[in-house]
């Protein structure tokens, strides 16, 4: 019988259509499902699954609710794409540098501190300017360059008055002296996919698509190539966009996306991107 | 097909459309979402907004 698969969403972006478009060119029966109307039962393991055939591409903009999609699948037995594991590493930043430094793979220098007199006194140490980021969070959202003393100590302040504990989880980069770019790859399975300059935007330093960034083909270095699949295996492997930056002493990699968001490349690669994700799919349901 | 807006009551004409797909009403500049109601026809209804933890 011919494997089945869904695409689970709550927001129909550039590329679920596409997925759902390379999904229809090859004949292969994919389920569309919205998240927002679904409710699952979590304590009957052998309820609900059958829905979701037999791989699920989970491409929820909500972070939170795909991961605890994810999560409640794969107790149902679903083979989800990517697992709980790799989209678990790869939401939260703090993690994801563990796990890219633990494999020996080149990455800024971070430090975490608790408590904003603590994150002061870690600048001071690691020196001006740095980067602040939420652990949680994507789209360069809440990203703050820190210039000088002045600028970080205000941070902290806004940091502090912000409800949700996790931003008093400080999170600190060096800032990376960079051209006005970085690298983003697609990975799928042990495959590079397609890889693109992001240039950012003439108003922003950061150089997310979602920002207004523009993308340009990118042609990978055999070490950059290797560096970006150990650091889609170092999180667990998937469908993955790893982003990478150009340093005077080489190429560092500061993260690893689970959900990855392809439109950039889309446009200026001449890869088939959706049909290679719809493929390893496909070849998962058949194992 | 014509739909109407949720927000603002205005006409909307659509040809093309999937479910979850994003339309933004021309009257009012409503980010819409398309669904299907319980007897399967296309209606609009409003957008989630930007969350938190939207992204990759």
């Amino acid at each position: 019988m011919c494997p089945s698969l869904s695409l689970i969403y709550d927001r129909i972006r550039t590329e679920e259509k596409e997925l759902i478009n390379a999904a229809e060119k090859r004949g292969i029966y994919l389920r569309s499902i919205d998240a927002k109307d679904l409710h699952l039962t979590i304590t009957d393991p052998s309820s609900e699954g059958d829905i979701f055939g037999d791989v699920a591409l989970e491409r929820c903009v909500s972070y939170f609710r795909g991961l605890h999609i994810t999560a409640i699948l794969e107790s149902k037995g679903v083979r989800v794409i990517n697992r709980y594991s790799v989209a678990s590493l790869c939401g939260n930043k703090l993690l994801s540098s563990i796990m890219l430094a633990k494999c020996g793979i080149p990455t800024p220098k971070t430090v975490v501190a608790f408590t904003t007199e603590e994150a002061m006194r870690a600048l001071e140490e690691m020196g001006y300017p740095a980067v602040i980021k939420p652990v949680f969070g994507s789209w360069g959202r809440l990203i703050a360059p820190l210039k000088d003393r002045e600028t970080a100590q205000a941070i902290m302040e806004h940091r502090e008055d912000m409800g949700n504990p996790l931003y008093q989880i400080y999170y600190l980069q060096e800032m990376v002296d960079r051209p006005p770019r970085d690298i983003r790859t697609v990975v799928v399975g042990d495959e590079i996919v397609a890889s693109i300059y992001r240039y950012s935007a003439p108003d922003d330093w950061r150089t997310n698509i979602a920002r207004g960034g523009r993308a340009e083909v990118c042609s990978l270095n055999e070490r950059l190539r290797e560096m970006i699949l150990k650091a889609a295996s170092a999180v667990g492997g998937g469908v993955l966009g790893v982003d990478a930056m150009e340093t005077k002493s080489g190429e560092v990699i500061h993260e690893v996306n689970s959900t990855v968001e392809f439109k950039g490349a889309m446009s200026v690669s001449e890869v088939d991107i959706p049909g290679k994700i719809v493929e390893y799919a496909l070849n998962l349901a058949k194992k | 097909m014509k739909l109407k807006c949720p927000e603002c009551d205005g006409d909307i004409e659509v040809k093309e459309v999937i479910e979850g797909e994003i339309i933004s009403c021309k009257d009012c500049g409503a980010e819409l979402e398309a669904s299907k109601d319980k007897n399967g026809n296309f209606e609009l209804k409003v957008a989630e907004s930007e969350g938190e933890d939207w992204g990759e």
